[in-house]
This record gives structure tokens, sequence and C-alpha cells, in this order.
């Protein structure tokens, strides 16, 4: 059949009463909720070690949690399905073979609740979703996934997914019937939180897999358990990460890095070294001046993207302030004035600035890993 | 289930206005400069562990 005779039998779906988006149908943007689900952007890096404690550490919008199970490293990583570039890699690198009851770890994504409007919870229209997701483990067996509605005393699906292969990337969908009594604020806080479990002990599991919206109870987080972090080099990858509006799970809707890299700027956003040329770091953030008595000068930034929030700074390396024909490398101190979700004032606080009034340029000193950072997440 | 460790805090003052403005705080050994936002996570912790009295924010120098 010519694709013109498909588009126009999508077509007759339409007029008859159909949904326009199926598994046939051409693949129309802007379903996926998801905001790097094939895991491209990793502004932070690529790589962390040593991973014990909560961690955005990797690819952006996914972090782990956890409590005292082990130790971990977490990845962007090129193995993954055909079609995709990257996958989320977390592996083991100390096991717990017996985790204490309250011990846990998960890898989560939040969606920010004015997103998700278009479930109309709260509603007797209130829509179903499909999340969908590509996975890999050296383990087999039946994982847990809790979605959680801040908004709604934590109330909570907690539905499982069966890995049938070790090593072998599968694709899972799960469906989740509408909300009706369970309103999301429109608002720029949490809408859902999505955590595939690893691993636990016994607080989080012993439970039910719940597959309806239920009041938040421990042991149906993780009711069953993959176990991932039982032994060494136990591992877990994900990528492809879709949820959609409907119950029927559409092809991954792929998206520009460009377009990405904004989404996730929204909540995470690093200058660093990235496209410097050749192997000197001399690269500026901003624009600023001296106030007065050598110790104090101001900068302004302005962020690429609208923040969800007014955002946390933080920098790292060498950065120092330029102007008038020196160098002036005694930066002690950073704090943000007044941020809004557009841009902040920059207080810096140092020894051996020019007077008042000096116009400067913020930079790195010639050190690679020199950056600034404005943090909104979720 | 989500825990930050914050070891300090100590608020900034706006020189011009006199105004607290954000605060400085190390939080999981990275510091940071937190705006006075109660939609921000880090400052919603630090003032869910002042309320629970488990953390004094400093006064600015």
């Amino acid at each position: 059949m010519t694709r013109a005779r498909d588009i126009a039998n999508i077509g007759d779906d339409v007029a008859a009463g159909g949904s326009l988006v199926t598994t046939e149908s051409p693949s129309l943007g802007r379903r996926n909720l998801i905001i790097n689900g094939a895991m491209q952007v990793a502004q932070r890096g690529t790589s962390t070690t040593g991973i014990t404690a909560d961690n955005f550490s990797t690819v952006d919008r996914f972090q782990l949690n956890m409590n005292a199970l082990g130790t971990w490293t977490a990845a962007q990583v090129t193995d993954a399905p055909n079609g995709f570039g990257y996958s989320h890699k977390i592996t083991c690198t100390t096991a717990d073979a017996s985790p204490a009851a309250d011990d846990y770890i998960l890898c989560q994504t939040k969606i920010e609740a004015q997103d998700l409007q278009s479930l109309s919870y709260g509603n007797s229209d209130a829509q179903s979703f499909v999340l969908s997701f590509y996975i890999k483990s050296n383990k087999t067996g039946t994982g847990s996934i809790r979605i959680r509605q801040r908004d709604n005393s934590n109330k909570q699906v907690t539905p499982s997914y069966t890995i049938s292969s070790a090593d072998t990337w599968e694709r899972k969908t799960i469906v989740i019937a509408g909300d009706t009594s369970g309103v999301i604020n429109n608002d720029n806080g949490t809408g859902f939180d999505i955590a595939w479990w690893l691993n636990s002990g016994s607080t989080y599991s012993g439970g039910s897999n719940q597959t309806t919206w239920t009041a938040s109870d421990a042991t149906d987080m993780n009711a069953s358990n993959l176990g991932v972090g039982g032994a060494t080099s136990d591992y877990f990858a994900i990528t492809g990460v879709q949820l959609e509006v409907g119950s029927v799970a559409t092809p991954f809707e792929h998206r520009s890095y460009g377009e990405e890299l904004a989404l996730c700027q929204r909540y995470y956003h690093r200058r660093g070294a990235e496209g410097v040329q050749d192997s000197t770091y001399y690269h500026t953030f901003a624009d600023g001046f001296s106030w007065d008595n050598g110790t104090l000068a101001f900068a302004f930034i302005e962020f690429p993207v609208a923040m969800r929030t007014a955002p946390s700074f933080s920098s790292g390396a060498n950065i120092r302030l330029v102007g008038n024909g020196t160098s002036y490398e005694s930066v002690t101190s950073f704090s943000v004035e007044w941020p809004t979700t557009f841009g902040t004032r920059l207080y810096i606080n140092g020894t051996g600035f020019p007077t008042n009034g000096v116009g400067l340029m913020l930079q790195a000193w010639n050190d690679a890993d020199a950056f600034i950072a404005f943090d909104s997440e979720l | 289930m989500e825990s930050m460790n914050i070891t300090s805090a100590q608020y900034n003052v706006d020189i011009i206005s006199g105004q607290n403005t954000s605060i400085n705080a190390i939080i999981d050994g990275e510091t940071l400069s937190v705006p006075l936002n109660p939609n921000n996570r880090h400052y919603a912790e630090i003032m869910r562990q002042v309320e629970a009295g488990e953390l004094v924010i400093q006064e600015a120098e």
C-alpha cells in the first residue's frame, strides 16, 4: 500500500471518530511528556563513580535516590537499542546482598504539574496514559515502578514489568487509567514522580503492585523486587522513556538534541568549556563591573531559557575576573541576588579587585573544569 | 525518601537594599547559593530542616 493510501486511511479513521495517533500513524510530535527520555543530554558529565547517596550525576532529568544500598556508577553510555544513541546505565560497584529494611535504590524522573493538565485528572473525563521504555539488565524477573501524585497526598500506582532475557534490550509498556478524583495543580511543582526501583529492603516491598491509583503504602512501592545490586557488576540500563496520553503506546518520539537540551535547561543549565577552541580555557561566562573597596564585583547572567523557578547557583574550578588590562584571580565566593526565572545578578567576593566602576569579564582561568551552573530541578 | 545533607547555611545581604537575598549553603558536599524561594528544592529543604530543629541559618557577616 502506498504512503498516500496510508495517510488517506488515517484521515478516514479520524472522520469516523477514531484517533489520529495510532501505532500505524505518522510520528506526530509533542506526544512524549518525558524530557530527555532518549538520554541524549548529560550536562553534568557522562559518568560518575562512587555514588552512595541521592544524586543528579549524569543524564539530565534522571536522578538516583538511595539509602545505604551499595555503591554505584551512573553513566550515559552508547549501548542502546537500534534507533537510539544512548542509555542511562547504573552499575553496582559494591554490592549489598542483604539490604536492611530501610535500604533502597531507585532511578526517577519528575514531570512538572502544569505539563500534565491534558490528563484532566480530577474530572470525569480523566485520561489514561501509557508509560513505555526500553530496559536492559543482567537480572531477569519482575521489577516495580512507582508513579506518585505529589498534589494528592502521594497517591500512587506501582505497576510491575518483567525482564525476560538477561543482557537484552526489551521494550515495556504500562497503561494506567485516569484518576477522576485527584486534581493535579496547574503550577510549576511536581505533578508525577516516576521511579524505577532497582532494589530495597522489606520496608518498601512485600505489598502488591497496584495498577490503579491508591493511597501511598510503602510496601507497595517495590512490591516486586528486581534485586539489582545484590552482586557486584549488576546493572540496570534504561532509555526510550515515553509517557503519553492515551491507552496505546506509539513509537518513541525522537526530538533533536538542541530541542531536548533547551527543555532540560529549564531545570538545570551549565556553562563550561564545551566547544572551546584548542585546549586553552579562557571562556567567558558573563560581563560585570567592580563595586567598591576592592572586594566586590557584580555580574549579570541571563538564562538561555526561562527556568522552572529561581535557581540555585554553583561553580567549579578556577574562575577569575579580567578587566582594565589586569587579571583578578582572587575570587573567593559567589552568591545569587534576586534571581528570577530569567536571570540573576551574581555577587562576586574576593580580594584585590579594582576600584568602583571598572568593567570586568567573569571567565575561566585556563581550566577545562571551570563552570557555572544553575539548578531549578523539581 | 529524598534527602539532603546540609552542613552549613548563611544568609547573604544585598548591600544596596540591606535585605537578605540568598543563602550560601554546603549541600551534599557542594557549595551552593540558594535563592529565598519556596519553589526552589534546596531552599525548601533548608527551611524544612530549620523548622525541624536540625539546622540553623547563620546571619550574614
